[in-house]
C-alpha cells in the first residue's frame, strides 16, 4: 500500500524529538480524527537550521512528518513556507489518495511553526495561500 | 537467514484451509467434476458429495439437512436472510431490528432496506457489547418482521445472549436471524435450543476454504430467494454447486465442532497469558470487549498516545498479522463503529489492537508477540506528542 520511501521514513524516521528552546513550534492536527503533528523550527539568520517533530497517527503521517522536517532544512524561511504538501508526497514517491492529508498536515504544521516565529518577533503571520480543506480524500472534514 | 518467522494473529480476518480439508476437496477438481444437475452417473458422485456435506453441516448446527442452503459465504447469508424474509413479508410490516455493532454485511444490508421503504432499529450495547434482550423487548412493535443479532462480534469478541434474544423475538412471532460467522469451532450451536430460525456460517472462519458459506433456514420460514437462476439448492439458491467448497465446508465443520471443549482450552490458554502479559508490561491500555463471555482467540486492546495502522506496520515488519480499528486502515474517517458504540472515545478507538488466536499458534507466538509488542508500543508513544503532554502526569490506569 505504501511506496518504499514511506515506509523508510516511517521506519527511520529523520528528526524525532524535540528542540530545546525552539524558535518557532507548530501544532496541528486532532487526537480524534487519528493525528496529531508537532512541528519544532530552530531558526538563524532567516534560516531553518534544525527542524523536529513528534506525531500521533498513521504510518503516512508520521512518514510525512520525517520528509517535511528534511525538506526545510537548510532554508530560508520564505523557501520553506513554500513547502508544499505535493512536494512533501512527491518526495515521498507518492502517498494513497485517502492519505493525501497526511502531507496537508506537514505542510500545516511547518506553516504553523514558521508564524509561530513570526509572531514571536512581532511580525505579522503570514497567509495561507491556499487554505486546505482537511479532506481525507474525500468531501469530508474531520471536524468532531 | 532463515526465512522471516510470521505469527498469524488474525484468525477472525480469516483461518488457513486444513490440509485434511483441502485433501477432501481436491478430488471434486478433477476426477468427480460432474455437474450434480446431470443424470450421467459421475454426476451423481457429486451429487452424493453434496448430500454428505449438507449432513455434516446440519449435525453440527442441530438443523436437519433440509434446513440447510449453501451459499458464497457470510456476507451472501447474511443479504439472503435479511433481504429475503424483509421482502417476503412485506404485507405483515417493515420494521426490521438489528443491533449497531453488526457486520457491514449485516448494516449495509438494512441501509439499503431502509432506502426500499423499511425502518430499522439498531439496538444499542453495554461497554461490553452486550445487548440487553430487554431493550430487544422493548424495540418489538407490532410492525417488526425480522431480528438480525450476531452470535459474536468479530472485532471486539462478545458473545451476546442469543438464546434469550430468539425467544424475546418468538414471543412476538418475529423471526430471528443470527450471523454466526465467528462462532463455528468455539461456541456450541444448537438452532433448535437457541431458538434460532437463520443462521449464517462462513467455513475460511473455521479451516475451510474462501467462497463457501451457508444459511440455515428453519423449515415454514418464508423467505424470497436472492439468486434467481436454476433449480439448485431445492430451487431457493440458483447456481451450479461449488462442490469442491461444499466438501470442504462439510469436512472443516465437522472437524471444527469434534472437540469444541479441547480447542477452547488450548486456544483461551495462549490468550489469556498474552492478554496478562500484554496488561502487565504495557502501561494505558484497555481491553474492549467482555471479560468472560467473549470468543477464546479474541483480544482487543487500545493503547493510549498512539494508532492503530502505525502499530500495524510495525507488527508487520517483526512477522505479526494483526488488525485494528483505527480509521487510518478502513478507509473511513470513523475508527471502528463497534468501538465507538461500546462508547469509547474517539481517540482510544484509533488506539485499538485486535489479536485472534487460532490454531496456527504456539506458546512460543505468545512469547514472541509479548517481547515486541512492547518495544512496538513504547517506540510510537516515544514519538507522540501526546504522550509527552499527559502520559508522564501521573502515569495512566490500567484497566
Amino acid at each position: 500500500m505504501y511506496s518504499d520511501k514511506v515506509m523508510d521514513h516511517f521506519k527511520n524516521p529523520r528528526n524525532v524529538g524535540e528542540i530545546e528552546n525552539p524558535d518557532g513550534v507548530g501544532e496541528v492536527g486532532n487526537p480524534v480524527c487519528g493525528d496529531i503533528m508537532k512541528i519544532f523550527l530552530k531558526i538563524e539568520n532567516n534560516i531553518v537550521t534544525d527542524a523536529r517533530f513528534k506525531t500521533f497517527g498513521c504510518g503516512a503521517a508520521i512518514a510525512s512528518s520525517s520528509m517535511a522536517t528534511e525538506l526545510v532544512k537548510g532554508k530560508t524561511l520564505e523557501e520553506a513556507w513554500e513547502v508544499s504538501n505535493k512536494a512533501v508526497a512527491e518526495a515521498l514517491e507518492g502517498l494513497p489518495p485517502i492519505k493525501m492529508h497526511c502531507s496537508v498536515l506537514a505542510e500545516e504544521g511547518i506553516h504553523n511553526a514558521i508564524n509561530d516565529y513570526r509572531k514571536k518577533h512581532g511580525l505579522e503571520p503570514w497567509v495561507e495561500k491556499n487554505p486546505h480543506v482537511h479532506d481525507h480524500g474525500e468531501d469530508l472534514t474531520c471536524d468532531h | 537467514m532463515g526465512e522471516k518467522r510470521i505469527v498469524y494473529m488474525d484468525h477472525s480476518a480469516t483461518t488457513y484451509t486444513k490440509r485434511e480439508v483441502l485433501e477432501a476437496m481436491i478430488p471434486y477438481y478433477s476426477e468427480h467434476f460432474g455437474n450434480p444437475s446431470s443424470i450421467y452417473s459421475i454426476a451423481g458422485d457429486s451429487k452424493k458429495a453434496i448430500d454428505a456435506a449438507r449432513l455434516q453441516v446440519a449435525k453440527a448446527l442441530g438443523a436437519d439437512t433440509d434446513e440447510i442452503y449453501f451459499t458464497s459465504g457470510g456476507s451472501e447469508s447474511d443479504n439472503w436472510a435479511i433481504k429475503g424474509v424483509a421482502f417476503a413479508n412485506r404485507k405483515k410490516g417493515n420494521h426490521i431490528i438489528t443491533s449497531a455493532i453488526e457486520h457491514h454485511a449485516v448494516l449495509h444490508t438494512c441501509k439499503y432496506l431502509e432506502k426500499e421503504g423499511f425502518t430499522v432499529t439498531y439496538l444499542p450495547v453495554d461497554r461490553y457489547g452486550m445487548i440487553d434482550p430487554a431493550d430487544l423487548e422493548k424495540a418489538i412493535t407490532e410492525k417488526t418482521i425480522l431480528v438480525s443479532v450476531m452470535f459474536a462480534n468479530n472485532e471486539i469478541g462478545t458473545i451476546e445472549p442469543i438464546a434469550e434474544l430468539g425467544a424475546v423475538a418468538h414471543n412476538h412471532k418475529v423471526y430471528f436471524h443470527t450471523d454466526a460467522v465467528q462462532v463455528i469451532g468455539n461456541v456450541p450451536v444448537d438452532v433448535k435450543a437457541q431458538n434460532i430460525d437463520m443462521l449464517s456460517l462462513s467455513a475460511h472462519k473455521f479451516y475451510g476454504p474462501k467462497g463457501i458459506g451457508a444459511l440455515y433456514i428453519k423449515k415454514g420460514v418464508k423467505i424470497d430467494n436472492l439468486i434467481h437462476g436454476g433449480g439448485q439448492e431445492r430451487k431457493r439458491r440458483a447456481g451450479t454447486e461449488n462442490i469442491a467448497g461444499i466438501v470442504g465446508i462439510g469436512k472443516a465443520i465437522e472437524l471444527a465442532t469434534a472437540d469444541i471443549d479441547g480447542h477452547n482450552k488450548r486456544i483461551q490458554g495462549m490468550r489469556d497469558r498474552l492478554l496478562q502479559g500484554i496488561l502487565a508490561k504495557i502501561p494505558g491500555v484497555y481491553l474492549n470487549g467482555h471479560k468472560e463471555k467473549r470468543l477464546p482467540g479474541n483480544i482487543n486492546v487500545s493503547f493510549e498516545f498512539i494508532e492503530g495502522e502505525s502499530m500495524l506496520l510495525w507488527l508487520d515488519d517483526e512477522g505479526i498479522c494483526a488488525s485494528t480499528g483505527s480509521a487510518c486502515t478502513s478507509g473511513s474517517l470513523e475508527p471502528s463503529h463497534v468501538l465507538l458504540a461500546t462508547g469509547l472515545p474517539v481517540e482510544i478507538s484509533h488506539g485499538s489492537l485486535r489479536l485472534t488466536l487460532g490454531d496456527i499458534n504456539t506458546e512460543q507466538d505468545v512469547d514472541f508477540v509479548l517481547e515486541v509488542l512492547p518495544k512496538v508500543v513504547s517506540r510510537l508513544r516515544e514519538m507522540s506528542p501526546l504522550y509527552h503532554k499527559i502520559g508522564k502526569e501521573g502515569g495512566c490506569d490500567v484497566q
